[in-house]
């Protein structure tokens, strides 16, 4: 029960929601919403891990991952784009259809024994700032460290670039955006896709650094659901994507660790004395991402900001949009 | 640099038409499009579990056969459809008013759980008449499926709080919620299940009649075939013939023009999403009354939720389609259990799904294909 332990593995795990999550706001941000994040990270999952006990080289498993799972995610492109059906049941049939391919293909893979995984390190100097370095800096995986760097970037790419800026257009007016002649479907696409690999890359960080191997449909648990929540708690803003996975992730780790010790608080545990009640414990994250719910929808309807107003709904050239 | 295009250039095309499709199409066509979209999702599938190192004929030959080889193995599948009907009734009554219920799972976890405690708190003496006991369980089945449907749709209707997502995560919790009592209370021995109900809780089977007619011996199917079939033709009079579901049906198609006419679709969320979570919660009731006869974690929490949300799309939200298609992935389900790898049922849910999806395009748009001078 040492905090900075229970903040550091809280930034370790909370880098899988990141990931999920900043792709999701790709994706979000073009107008397409992709409800299949669950079944695109349990592809991850599983082709990273396999390709990593198949070659041995956990790199090219993380590689594999985030092309397989930007495949799938075109099958869900392809239908809300191109053929403009529902995007809420086409991004369900994508959850199922990558459920079902993770588990058939990652059949026996949970017996597959010891790999090498992506390497943990410490960053020199950055690790010895008190308080800070232990918590973020101090033998996390490699992954923390890329979504270190990579969360910021999203956000000035998002922000301040022109493509970025394209995206935007995209996601609030396309029939604007079009005539500015900006490529609407292909720009939607491309995110569809970028938010499938970072997915997939949430899942490779999941089977390959955080939470090593295969445990079919235990592997994710429900966090790609989870990661699809927190783009509204985040406002479909990075930074704000970054606060709620990590903060996620340490409540995760919190609720696995307040089970041991016998003494908490310097009363005696509960926990502790009665095991089964940590079936309560289990509930706390769904719960909280209802009540990040609630705390997101209200803030939205207060500020009126929101969801980028295209998104759900598919752009069909020269019909009278919004 | 010529203008005129060269003879030899030219040559007949085919050329792909696509138009919006102004007319409603004919009677015959939605079904034949579903089927075909049917057949095409089991090729892809086939190619799949050809691609995983299976044997797709055999497979798919193993379906029907174990599924619909005998009256046995029919009254099985039958055994399996029921609980995908409810939960598909359940997820049609929520879709039609665009209401993305995706917690039937949770609410049909909660309906087993409410019925179990009627026996196992207990609420009713071991020795009660089933003619009792029956009714109060389903009353109790139906309430906690409702209750667990009406916090999203409160959540949805005042706080307009995503119901996907919300209703998701209480699948979740309703999980952890059942494991609590089947480990740390109603456990049997330490083993994490409940003691069996006594008899006057279950279900009535067709093989509890074999002593007077011979033919049912050994066949499992329960009454909760019978809940369904009531279930889906209530439902469907209320979807199609009612003031309730003309309002249901106007809010799912324009909910603007809804607001305009005075339906009140905040009530309406809430009391359909109850209404979605309280079938549920009957199916829940049903598999545990019918076929465990005990609360156990594993057997409930299934999928069935997840099924209904398929079996819904191909039924096209009509509660009298869904009792046939609930047999047709009743025998998915079944015969799904033997083959390997254990995954292929669930994957070939997916792609039914998705082809079906895409397949709506066809509905929607009139596609020719015709040939011209190019």
């Amino acid at each position: 029960m040492d905090p900075i332990i229970i903040l550091a593995a809280g930034v370790g795990t909370g880098t899988v929601l990141l990931f999920a999550t900043l792709g999701e706001i790709f994706a979000e941000r073009s107008g397409v919403m992709n409800l299949g994040v669950e079944g695109m990270m349990l592809v991850g999952a599983m082709s990273a891990y396999s390709v990593a006990v198949s070659t041995g080289n956990p790199w090219l498993g993380a590689l594999v991952a985030m092309f397989a799972a930007g495949l799938l995610s075109q099958v869900h492109a392809y239908i809300v784009i191109t053929l403009q059906a529902d995007q809420v049941v086409s991004g369900l049939a994508l959850t199922f259809l990558g459920s079902g391919i993770s588990l058939v293909l990652g059949e026996g893979l949970s017996k597959a024994g010891a790999i090498s995984l992506l390497p943990n390190f410490s960053i020199p100097l950055l690790s010895q700032i008190p308080l800070l370095g232990p918590i973020f800096f101090t033998s996390q995986s490699v992954m923390v460290y890329i979504g270190y760097i990579f969360a910021p970037l999203a956000w000035y790419y998002i922000n301040h670039t022109r493509p970025g800026m394209h995206l935007r257009a995209v996601g609030e007016h396309p029939a604007a955006a079009d005539a500015l002649g900006i490529n609407v479907y292909l720009t939607r696409y491309l995110y569809v896709f970028v938010g499938g690999m970072l997915a997939g890359l949430a899942g490779a960080t999941i089977s390959l650094a955080v939470a090593p191997g295969w445990f079919s449909e235990m592997t994710t648990s429900g966090q790609g659901w989870i990661a699809v929540g927190l783009v509204i708690f985040a406002q479909w803003d990075p930074f704000r994507a970054v606060v709620g996975s990590y903060a996620f992730g340490a409540l995760r780790r919190l609720i696995l660790d307040i089970q041991g010790p016998a003494v908490l608080f310097g009363g005696p545990n509960p926990f502790y004395l009665n095991p089964y009640w940590s079936f309560f414990l289990q509930m706390i994250p769904y719960a909280f991402t209802i009540i990040v719910l609630i705390i997101g929808s209200r803030e939205a309807m207060r500020k009126r900001l929101g969801a980028p107003a295209a998104l759900g709904t598919p752009y069909i050239r020269g019909e009278r949009g919004l | 640099m010529t203008t005129a295009p060269s003879t030899s250039t030219r040559k007949r095309a085919l050329r792909l038409h696509i138009e919006p499709r102004l007319d409603e199409p004919p009677r015959w066509y939605p079904a034949a499009v579903s089927v075909g979209a049917i057949v095409i999702a089991l090729v892809l599938g086939g190619i799949l579990i050809t691609f995983a190192g299976g044997d797709a004929v055999r497979s798919y030959l193993h379906i029907a056969k174990a599924s619909f080889g005998s009256l046995g193995v029919l009254s099985d599948t039958i055994v399996k459809a029921t609980p995908i009907l409810l939960t598909t009734l359940a997820c049609s009554v929520a879709f039609r008013m665009k209401q993305w219920n995706i917690g039937a799972e949770g609410q049909f976890i909660m309906g087993a759980w409410g019925a179990s405690a009627i026996v196992l708190a207990p609420v009713l003496p071991a020795e009660t008449s089933p003619w009792i006991f029956i009714p109060v369980m389903i009353l109790a089945g139906m309430v906690c499926g409702a209750l667990w449907g009406l916090i999203p749709g409160y959540l949805k209707a005042k706080f307009r709080v995503n119901e996907i997502i919300s209703t998701l995560m209480m699948n979740y919790i309703a999980i952890a919620w059942v494991n609590f009592w089947v480990f740390a209370v109603w456990t049997e021995g330490g083993f994490q299940m409940s003691p069996k109900f006594p008899q006057n809780a279950w279900l009535p089977r067709l093989l509890d009649y074999s002593q007077k007619i011979p033919l049912f011996s050994g066949l499992t199917t329960h009454f909760g075939l019978v809940l369904g079939i009531v279930a889906a033709v209530i439902i469907w009079f209320v979807i199609y013939r009612s003031r309730w579901g003309y309002e249901i049906r106007l809010i799912g198609d324009n909910p603007q023009a809804a607001q305009y006419a005075g339906i009140n679709i905040t009530r309406n969320t809430i009391l359909v999403m109850m209404l979605s979570g309280a079938l549920a919660g009957l199916g829940g009731m049903s598999e545990v009354t019918g076929v465990i006869h005990r609360l156990q974690t594993t057997p409930i929490a299934a999928g069935y939720g997840f099924t209904g949300i398929i079996v819904a799309w191909l039924s096209k939200l009509n509660p009298i389609a869904a009792i046939f298609v609930s047999i047709l992935f009743g025998a998915l389900l079944l015969a799904g259990r033997e083959i390997q790898p254990s995954g292929v049922p669930k994957m070939i849910q997916g792609v039914i799904l998705v082809c079906l999806i895409a397949s709506d395009f066809l509905l929607r748009y009139r596609v020719s294909i015709t040939r011209e001078e190019a």
